[in-house]
């Protein structure tokens, strides 16, 4: 959470260097900018997952070194869901919590012409962030283990992919659908890569021992 | 609180100190300052405490060699623990005074200064107002200052009386003044009609309650839980009379304070903790947060925080037993009590009653002198003021910030990151550390970006409803 928390503050940085320098009244180019500073978030995002990644190595390095039957008490891919959920509740939480705080109080939802199903929208569209997150954080970190960059270049490509499609909102079907497909095929992806599979599914949902 | 005049509210100052197994002196000393003021007077209450482990002048060189490796270990497995244990409690207070500000308005109202800040920031210029916060700082931190060295110097000269009795005071004034106008605010907010009788009985029983556990004996909960509450309110009024910029002014300094005052050899918190080791006492528990209570019987030296004080701002981890039978120390004194009454202790220690009480296991227990050490058993203390001072962090972020929530919860991250970097910093010097600097710092820096930046870069991403 910290570090996405970092990530953030150096992107919204940028961003507000960049807003300073150029004409407020310009709407065009303050949403190129705008779309500007998300595309560089979210690579700077991605940037302190690997970083955070390398941090990770080094802690179960010294645990290792440090226990008794040589192995660490947690393992990476623990780490690598925590890592993911520690992102997705940040993001999600910075997204939703004014939002919500608001929605506490009197108003009427879209009553300038915008859309009515705002509320819903973000509510959504942050669950399926914090999911993404978690998974990709999953394969984040399987990535960089096994040295695959080829999933570590999709991880950073779908985060691009869902950050670009929430560029035609408030056209919903194009931002919400891509990415809950994006999510499905990120978590059928992140379960076969720690050791789930067909047989094991079946197994938990038929209550098999 | 109408009056200027009125009591000060005290804060203190902490430290985190951590204590080993291999460190026979299991003596925690915390450093914590208080400030009380009282009608006429301003006293300053400082108790530092720091713990040092593995001291070297050790005569057990080989032999706790490879147990100060076990140790070290055992330290780094269970750091996860401690820290958990030290994140409940300061998140329970932050989001207590979150709460009461975000819901009773009466602690973002300005109603005046205290008599510590004289200078007003309502001023015509910048500049005044850039000054006029400075010299409200500059005050507010020779005071604690002063107040520091008058306790360095009451703890030299074994005035233990005296400070016990400020303890007591300035507890009896939070418990009790404090609540009630807490409580009175409350029911404004909330419109609740309720008449003195009920008040009267519900104010005295907290306070009774609290007193007595703090100071004497209670279920460890129950401590843990009036310690927060008192943080919490300690935080509360400081949130509501310090303005603006002096309140951040005086975080910043405060921190560096802190970080001097506890590093440097000639600090009057470090004197103060060596002091404590010289004579083998534990400084004033009474300002502790304790996290674990220790059920040993036969403990040669037991964290003396555990007692009954008041929770005083220093952390340190509390070491279930030592190696060595420390039959030569009596227990330090427990500022006040009388010997009689540490004796009864001592010798009470066979039955343990359900008390953290810790500390006389020693010189009542000579023959059978088998320590179980048990790692398990390791608790971690934190001291008031840093609570408190977290906790006016988070206050006044959530209070005066344009970003609102978003601002709160990046002072808060930022804080118990801090606060988790602090506690492995304690692992690997394994000594008093100061608790406040690095939490404070994180937390101020993430509060004015966040604010100045962070703040309308989502504003756009929520109007537009992009996401990152």
């Amino acid at each position: 959470a910290f570090f996405w928390l970092v990530s953030l503050l150096l992107s919204s940085l940028i961003w507000f260097i960049a807003v300073k320098a150029t004409d407020p009244r310009d709407e065009p180019l303050q949403k190129g900018l705008l779309i500007f500073g998300v595309m560089f978030s979210v690579l700077l995002q991605e940037t302190f997952r690997f970083l955070y990644y390398k941090l990770l190595r080094k802690a179960i390095e010294g645990l290792v070194a440090l226990s008794e039957d040589g192995c660490s008490p947690i393992s990476i891919q623990q780490m690598a869901y925590v890592a993911g959920l520690g992102f997705g509740l940040m993001s999600g939480a910075f997204s939703m919590i004014n939002l919500l705080a608001d929605a506490l109080g009197p108003g009427t939802v879209g009553i300038h012409g915008d859309s009515q199903l705002y509320f819903l929208t973000s509510a959504f569209m942050t669950m399926v962030l914090i999911f993404l997150h978690t998974f990709w954080g999953i394969l984040f970190f399987h990535g960089c283990e096994h040295r695959r960059w080829w999933e570590i270049t999709a991880v950073v490509a779908m985060h691009l992919a869902v950050s670009g499609s929430t560029f035609c909102n408030p056209l919903y079907v194009g931002s919400l659908v891509p990415s809950y497909l994006l999510m499905a095929a990120a978590a059928a992806w992140a379960y076969l890569l720690s050791g789930g599979s067909a047989q094991n599914l079946r197994r938990f949902l038929l209550c098999k021992s | 609180m109408t009056e200027l005049s009125a009591h000060l509210p005290q804060f203190q100052h902490g430290q985190l100190t951590e204590n080993f197994p291999d460190n026979h002196l299991s003596n925690t000393n915390d450093n914590s300052e208080r400030r009380r003021h009282d009608t006429s007077e301003r006293r300053r209450n400082d108790n530092p405490e720091s713990e040092t482990n593995g001291q070297p002048q050790n005569n057990i060189q080989q032999v706790v060699e490879q147990d100060e490796e076990e140790d070290e270990e055992l330290t780094l497995k269970y750091g996860a623990k401690h820290v958990i244990m030290l994140f409940v409690p300061v998140t329970l207070c932050m989001v207590v005074v979150v709460a009461t500000i975000k819901s009773v308005s009466f602690y973002t109202r300005k109603d005046g200064q205290l008599i510590y800040t004289p200078f007003t920031e309502e001023t015509e210029t910048v500049g005044q107002r850039a000054l006029n916060s400075i010299l409200n700082a500059a005050i507010m931190i020779s005071v604690i200052i002063v107040m520091t060295i008058l306790l360095v110097v009451l703890y030299k000269y074994r005035c233990y009386k005296v400070i016990h009795g400020w303890l007591i005071i300035s507890s009896l004034l939070l418990l009790f003044f404090f609540s009630f106008i807490y409580l009175g605010e409350v029911f404004k907010t909330y419109n609740v009609a309720m008449d003195y009788i009920t008040v009267a009985l519900m104010i005295w029983n907290f306070g009774v309650v609290g007193m007595i556990c703090i100071h004497w004996k209670g279920p460890l909960r129950l401590q843990q839980a009036y310690l927060i509450m008192i943080s919490a309110l300690m935080a509360l009024v400081f949130i509501k009379y310090l303005p603006e910029w002096t309140a951040w002014l005086i975080l910043a300094v405060i921190s560096v304070y802190d970080l001097v005052a506890v590093l440097c050899p000639k600090g009057p918190l470090r004197m103060l903790v060596e002091t404590a080791q010289e004579r083998n006492e534990t400084l004033f528990p009474a300002l502790i947060y304790s996290s674990t209570m220790l059920w040993l019987v036969n403990m040669a030296e037991v964290d003396p925080e555990a007692q009954r004080k008041a929770p005083k701002n220093s952390t340190y981890d509390k070491q279930a037993p030592a190696n060595q039978a420390q039959n030569e120390e009596a227990e330090a004194d427990d500022g006040g009590f009388s010997q009689e009454w540490q004796q009864q202790r001592d010798n009470r220690i066979g039955p343990i009653e359900s008390t953290p009480e810790s500390r006389a296991a020693v010189q009542a227990l000579p023959s059978n002198s088998q320590t179980s050490e048990d790692p398990e058993e390791r608790g971690v203390k934190l001291g008031l003021g840093d609570f408190i001072f977290y906790s006016v962090l988070v206050g006044k972020a959530s209070a005066t910030a344009s970003g609102d929530w978003n601002t709160t919860l990046a002072c808060f991250v930022a804080i118990l990151i801090g606060l988790c970097l602090t506690l492995l910093l304690l692992a690997i010097f394994k000594k008093a550390l100061p608790a406040l600097p690095i939490s404070i710092t994180f937390g101020l820096v993430f509060y004015f970006a966040t604010d100045n930046l962070v703040q309308p870069f989502m504003d756009q991403l929520a109007f537009h409803q992009f996401y990152i």
